[in-house]
């Protein structure tokens, strides 16, 4: 039971692969990227889902797969044609597959509603007679009509062909322990074998020992079998598809066929030259002058004889990558990680220890520290890198995102994305998912028109969501934007004022109103749609990328669209830092936010009304915070003059300075979380353990700076509460 | 046999008696991960008084709760005779900054008597009953009732 468990759990874990898989092949034929290489991964995904569904009886999930299969088969073999009406439907239902797929796995039936209308669309392209095939595909790949064709092979003397040849086939098959270790089972394979044609099964069972010296895991029976089928090899190899590597397997053809199996082989020629010239075999071309054509058919059926077999090869080569992978459990990786951190700790106490001892700089003890730490910072990349994900995933997971929300707003929207490849902490990867997916929604939602509005300001109907990731110092910049009508501020104003959020009289900029969506409590949706609303604002998205370490800010252009840019940092580990010391106390310093160091001269701080101080920089002003102060460590403000100022910019790119008694280091630190075992503290992001073992707070710069800004605060104040 | 069939009706706990100023308390000892010595924390801006700060505990970044503080009494600066019972309350693991621990006390549930009806708002809401025990007064201090309201209503 346990390790049927552990298979299914595999299963759908492939099964999550698979639909990735899927679905950036349907996406990229969508683009008019139909090479046969991403036509045979699409549909050898939905193939291996249906394999494995198969295997664990979940009926719907077989039902619809092999559908779907079909479908992708008929554009395989150049039946359709990859038109967008028709990749539609296929990503469509390449949603309801997984739907299926997440419905099974959580033991549960997916509601008909939700996927028999899609099953029924598939079937209707699959099943379409041939004759309006080539109206269903648009018009490109016009089917041909099997009589003439063969007609023209009576002109070169291939015998006339009835509609399906026979050929026996004798395999041997020998099954390798793996095989019944993978959970696989050799009567499973026969029975499948069975299906395609009359077959004589003999067992060789000369390798069994005596019960004795029996391996209860071990393999010991051969089988070979006779089977007359008017299959093809590839097709009888199929059905050794999964077990390939784990067995020994020959295939001959011991009686060939008179004639060729023409009809299969038409169409594998038709697949290979194309749909375009595959109209040339059309009966409209039948005309003694083409006589050319099926000559040319003939020509490359010999050809495609030896196909088979280099497709076996192909297909080996191109499952050899992902065997160079292994899975492994998160919470070993993650306890490897903080093993690491412990490491770099001890390394940091055991340097500072070495220096206090007083060794020389050159001497023998300190070189051999150097090297330590510089392999302890390796280990610790290296082990970070095993969490680093692709954002791939989590944007084809938007896709559908985008699909759904155009679909119930009647609007007209693609994603593009871009940076797919970008790597990032799977934590943040995952974590992200949920603020990501509001944007999406919101951009569709709110950002764009319908195309009646778009069409009116002469935009293309369809409007565009861009996605897209880069990493910028460090840091993973991710991008949402939409070319829409943008932020509509006489709206968001009217509504913060009357939320309470800001005065009537506030004076506020372009940038400063733009933010204010950002704020708990503002919704600018009287009624929450399901579709952008879903009862959470952009408060929570806000909030969940702050959590992440990360920044948000919105830039938007009044009929041109908004962008939202959110920076996160690539783990969740470890962070650069200046450390500082201020009051007695030790602080770090996010060293992204720090433009700048420097120290103050008379004549550079300027009291500005009843207690704030600004600090002169090359001509313009910064608001001076004092952060032993702001943090309540003392109650007077410290003499700037005897003091070290440190520039940051936060988001928005507003710039502060930050006034601490002294600058100590910049080291890497490893991040400890404070809500493990207290709570989340103002000011502080999380805390780090220094070299002497002690405990330093990681200053939270974007939340400091936000406190001593007087909107921003009440916004805190609220925040608290709702928490 | 009769008199062990009557034995087990009456559930025996064990629990840590510990010393604060004058008083006595204890804790169900379940709770309790290890014993230490006090270690100068790191104070947290923005946090309630008894909160003394963090320490690392191996790794682990533990808030220290000076008990005295927390239960009203006459709090004093720490020195490195005072002890942190590192303790288990729900799913965090808490310092208690206290002044000595005292023993190991054996009891049955029946012996928890119900706490005296004092005007004292800190005896009704951190202590679940008392134990008479040669003539001291021992009070059993409510962790899971305390601790985690306390931290997170804090702000």
């Amino acid at each position: 039971m346990d390790t049927m468990a552990t298979i299914k759990q595999t299963f759908f874990q492939e099964c999550e692969e698979q639909l990735a898989e899927l679905e950036s092949g349907l996406l990229a034929m969508n683009e008019g990227f139909a090479d046969p290489e991403t036509v045979n991964a699409v549909f050898r995904a939905v193939h291996s889902i249906k394999g494995g569904a198969g295997a664990f009886r979940l009926d719907d999930l077989v039902r619809f797969a092999h559908i779907f299969e079909t479908v992708l088969d008929q554009i395989r073999i150049g039946h359709l044609a990859p038109a967008p009406e028709i990749m539609k439907i296929s990503l469509r239902a390449a949603d309801v597959l997984a739907d299926l797929v997440a419905a099974a796995r959580d033991g549960e039936r997916l509601d008909e509603a939700k996927w028999l209308p899609v099953l029924e669309e598939c079937r209707a392209l699959s099943d379409i007679p041939e004759s309006e095939r080539g109206d269903a595909a648009g018009g490109i790949a016009a089917a041909p009509d099997f009589q003439p064709v063969r007609a023209n092979f009576d002109d070169i003397d291939a015998p006339a062909a009835p509609d399906r040849a026979q050929r026996i086939f004798t395999i041997h098959f020998k099954p390798k322990r793996e095989l019944y270790g993978n959970a696989n089972e050799s009567v499973l394979l026969l029975r499948e074998l069975a299906r395609l044609g009359r077959m004589t099964v003999a067992c060789d069972a000369t390798a069994l020992p005596l019960l004795g010296e029996l391996d209860a895991d071990g393999a010991y029976f051969a089988w070979t079998i006779e089977l007359a089928t008017t299959r093809d090899e590839a097709e009888i190899r199929e059905v050794f598809e999964f077990v390939e590597g784990d067995c020994e397997l020959s295939i001959d053809c011991v009686a060939a066929p008179p004639q060729q199996d023409v009809a299969a082989l038409i169409r594998r020629v038709q697949a290979e030259m194309g749909a375009p010239s595959a109209s040339a075999a059309s009966p409209s071309h039948q005309a003694p002058a083409n006589a050319g054509a099926p000559l040319r058919l003939v020509a490359s059926a010999e050809a495609s004889q030896d196909r088979p077999a280099a497709k076996a090869d192909a297909a080996k080569d191109e499952i050899a990558p992902s065997s160079a992978t292994i899975r492994v459990a998160f919470d070993r990786v993650d306890r490897l990680i903080n093993l690491v951190g412990e490491l770099v700790i001890n390394q940091a106490m055991l340097s500072q220890r070495i220096v206090e001892a007083g060794f020389a700089s050159g001497s023998a003890v300190i070189v051999g520290l150097d090297e330590l730490q510089q392999l302890t910072r390796e280990i610790q990349e290296s082990v970070m890198a095993i969490r680093a994900q692709p954002v791939k995933s989590l944007f084809q997971r938007m896709s559908r995102i985008v699909r759904e929300v155009a679909d119930a707003t009647g609007k007209s929207a693609r994603l593009k994305t871009e940076g797919e490849a970008a790597e990032i902490d799977k934590t943040v990867v995952e974590r992200l998912a949920d603020p990501l997916t509001h944007l999406i929604r919101n951009a569709i939602g709110h950002g764009l028109e319908t195309p009646q509005q778009r069409a009116a300001r002469g935009k293309p109907p369809e409007g565009t969501v861009r996605l897209s990731a880069t990493h910028r110092s460090g840091r993973v910049i991710i991008e949402v934007s939409d070319d829409g009508g943008g932020i509509d501020r006489a709206r968001v104003r009217e509504v913060a004022i009357r939320r309470g959020l800001i005065a009537e009289e506030a004076q506020l900029t372009d940038s400063e109103i733009d933010n204010l969506i950002f704020l708990p409590g503002f919704s600018t949706v009287a009624t929450l749609s399901n579709i952008s609303g879903r009862g959470v604002g952009m408060d929570v998205v806000k909030r969940s990328i702050l959590a992440l370490g990360g920044r948000i800010a919105i830039v938007s252009e009044p009929g041109k669209g908004s962008t939202f840019t959110m920076s996160l940092p690539l783990t969740l580990a470890v962070l650069d830092g200046m450390v500082v010391s201020t009051s007695g106390q030790t602080l770090v310093v996010p060293l992204t936010a720090i433009v700048e160091t420097l120290r103050p001269r008379s004549g550079d701080v300027h009291a500005l009304g009843m207690d704030a101080q600004v600090l002169a920089i090359r001509g313009s002003f910064v608001p001076l915070i004092d952060v032993g102060q702001a943090l309540g460590f003392r109650s007077a403000p410290a003499d700037p003059l005897t003091s070290v100022v440190i520039l940051i910019e936060t988001e928005g790119r507003a710039r502060n300075a930050l006034l601490v008694d002294a600058i100590q280091d910049q080291r890497q630190v490893v991040i400890k979380s404070l809500e493990a075992n207290y709570r989340h503290v103002p000011d502080i992001a999380a805390a780090t353990i220094l070299g002497d073992g002690r405990v330093a707070l990681i200053l939270d710069v974007d939340a400091l700076v936000a406190r001593s800004r007087g909107i921003v605060a009440q916004a805190d104040l609220q925040f608290a509460e709702a928490g | 046999m009769s008199e062990m069939n009557t034995a087990p009706t009456l559930n025996s706990v064990e629990l840590m008696a510990f010393r604060i100023g004058s008083q006595e308390f204890c804790v169900d000892i379940v709770s309790v991960r290890e014993i230490r010595g006090w270690t100068p924390a790191t104070a947290l801006p923005h946090s309630p008084d008894f909160v003394r700060g963090v320490i690392n505990l191996r790794g682990v970044v533990l808030p220290i709760v000076d008990l005295a503080a927390r239960l009203g009494l006459a709090c004093v600066e720490p020195t490195s005779r005072h002890v942190i019972i590192v303790a288990q309350v729900g799913k965090q693991v808490v310092g208690l900054l206290v002044d000595a621990v005292s023993e190991i006390l054996t009891v049955s549930d029946d012996m928890v008597q119900p706490t005296p009806d004092v005007a004292s708002e800190m005896a009704k809401t951190f202590v679940r009953g008392v134990l008479a025990i040669n003539e001291r007064m021992i009070s059993l201090i409510a962790l899971d009732e305390i601790l985690p309201k306390t931290l997170r209503d804090a702000a």
